[in-house]
């Protein structure tokens, strides 16, 4: 466990004194905001719970993509500079490698959804919204950035050239958020298979507040199993 | 301390290297010697763990490469060909990350970081950003990384790839320091950089090992076992190279130069026939005036033993 902190701590030193993180945050947070502003601000008076709703479901995506951008340089950049070369000969199991980075990114995820707090807040200010809906709300999107980090390091697990790394990732979130609009024009039983895989399905019920134990398994398992691709991707490299 | 036997690595369908075998002993200094693609950065990568050989068993302490890496790794400091540096940190601070990552107890990275920047003439760098140095300094910080931990085995791949004159010296300096501490392995294409910091050399030309042992082994190897043999002589030239080839074990006469009576001769011979030359010089009423054996510039053994491969 010490090897995973120590790695996450110095991918996370390199998050906070390179630009393009803050970039990638920066970009975004004011993506969010004006969609903040044009969707879930305007039109006919609504209830503070359904803008807060509507928030969430704009953040869910923003942060699914933001957290797979993320995770572009974390194994690419190593591979590309020849760093890798220090992690593969140092006593360091191939997990923890992954652990460690896909963490970092994690944790630098939390300043973007820190930065994004201020739009509920202001909802919360100026209307009623409960302190647990905001807490579900910001657990499910945690959740959402988990799977955008592990499908960040799977990519760039794969290649040396951090553009191909962020395309994969984004082609596997598109992948994962296609499944929700396959469900829409599917019958039963094919719907409830698809939905069942669809990323959105199982985030709306964070949006409106509710925290079941089977939805957040599904977050922990998709993310699970794109940082077990990763870590066999980074063994079969020292074959080839 | 190193014992490799039929190392081959293939990537995809080309063998980088093929059926290598050697031992290495606890403390020796061994030079990988080869030109640019022969093979010499996949050995030590495989010797380093960071590559998983294709076939063949490589022991290093007592441990198997595939069987366990991780314990080997704990063992080894290794350099590779571009010192693997994170140029947004400090040299204190990646020094002091290596040094984690490499398993130095935590209450004992600010001794072993202080001691290592010490050692490699980097204490003045410590909160200067790797970006801000130099390619010299770069690699010494690249030396200082695999250091840090204080390892048995040091694998150092071309360090000197890149150096100006004075610091190709000063790295030598620095790893003819390191010698008797650790059992060091280091990489050139350039013979005279690394010839006199090892003990022994070993050659590898297109993924094979051609040649190994000491530098005056591989030049008698070269020269046909007794290496050449100069002559310096007064007297008839013609009688001289006669009298020369006349000598059992010899291969080749050249004459090289001619002044006056003064006669210099290149001989190469499958053993050191130098008191036989002199005798049979003495017996053809030739006058001695100088014998020496020499091994000829490295660069030149390199060339005859990789050409004689290359033609074969």
């Amino acid at each position: 466990m010490n090897n995973v902190l120590l790695i996450a701590r110095r991918e996370l030193s390199a998050y906070l004194r390179t630009m393009l993180g803050y970039i990638i945050v920066a970009v975004m947070l004011f993506i969010l905001g004006i969609l903040f502003n044009a969707w879930a601000m305007s039109g006919t008076a609504k209830k503070s719970a359904e803008i807060i709703a509507d928030f969430f479901t704009l953040a869910s995506g923003c942060t699914l993509v933001t957290s797979a951008v993320l995770g572009m340089p974390l194994l690419a950049k190593e591979r590309e500079k020849g760093t890798i070369q220090l992690l593969f000969s140092a006593p360091i199991r191939d997990w923890e490698i992954i652990v460690g980075k896909y963490l970092s990114a994690l944790v630098f995820l939390m300043v973007y959804l820190g930065c994004s707090f201020y739009m509920p807040l202001l909802v919360m200010a100026y209307g009623k919204v409960s302190a647990g809906h905001l807490a579900a709300g910001y657990l499910g999107l945690m959740l959402v950035g988990s799977v955008g980090a592990a499908f960040g390091t799977f990519a760039s697990a794969l290649t040396k050239n951090q553009l191909v790394a962020v395309i994969i990732s984004l082609v596997l979130v598109i992948g994962l958020t296609v499944f929700w609009f396959v469900a829409r024009i599917t019958d039963r039983p094919l719907t409830d298979a698809v939905t069942a895989m669809a990323w959105y399905a199982h985030f709306t019920p964070f949006g409106a507040g509710l925290v079941h134990a089977k939805h957040v398994i599904y977050f922990c398992l998709v993310s699970f199993v794109a940082l077990f691709a990763a870590t066999r991707v980074l063994e079969a490299r020292r074959w080839t | 301390m190193i014992s490799v036997e039929g190392l081959t690595k293939y990537y995809g369908e080309n063998a980088a290297i093929k059926d290598l075998a050697f031992k290495i002993s606890k403390g020796e200094v061994i030079g990988f010697l080869g030109l640019n693609g022969a093979g010499k950065s996949t050995t030590l990568k495989v010797l380093g763990c960071v590559l998983a050989p294709t076939s063949g068993r490589v022991i290093v302490d007592g441990y198997d490469v595939v069987e366990n890496p991780h314990e080997i790794r704990k063992r080894i400091g290794y350099l590779p060909d571009t010192p693997p540096l994170y140029d947004e940190m400090t040299v204190g601070g990646y020094l002091d990350f290596v040094a984690r990552l490499r398993g130095v107890a935590p209450g004992d990275t600010v001794a072993r970081v202080k001691a290592i920047e010490e050692k490699t003439g980097l204490a003045a760098w410590h909160d200067a950003p790797i970006n801000s140095l130099s390619h010299g300094y770069r690699q010494r910080v690249g030396v200082a990384q695999a250091l840090v931990h204080n390892p048995q085995l040091l694998i150092l791949d071309e360090p000197t790839g890149g150096l100006d004159p004075v610091q190709i010296v000063e790295m030598r300096e620095l790893i003819k320091r390191l010698k008797g501490e650790h059992t060091i392995l280091i990489s050139s294409h350039i013979l005279s950089e690394i010839s006199q910091i090892v003990d022994r050399l070993l050659i590898i030309h297109n993924g094979e090992i051609v040649a190994q042992g000491t530098e005056d082994q591989l030049a008698g190897a070269a020269g046909g076992g007794g290496g050449l043999i100069e002559l310096q002589l007064a007297g008839n030239a013609q009688k001289a190279v006669e009298a020369a080839k006349a000598v059992p074990q010899v291969n080749t006469v050249e004459l090289t130069q001619l002044a006056g009576d003064r006669v210099h001769l290149q001989v190469t011979a499958a053993a050191d026939v130098r008191p036989a030359l002199v005798r049979a010089m003495v017996t053809a009423q030739l006058d001695v005036l100088e014998v020496k054996k020499s091994h000829g510039r490295l660069e030149d053994i390199f060339l005859k033993i990789t050409q004689k491969e290359g033609s074969a």
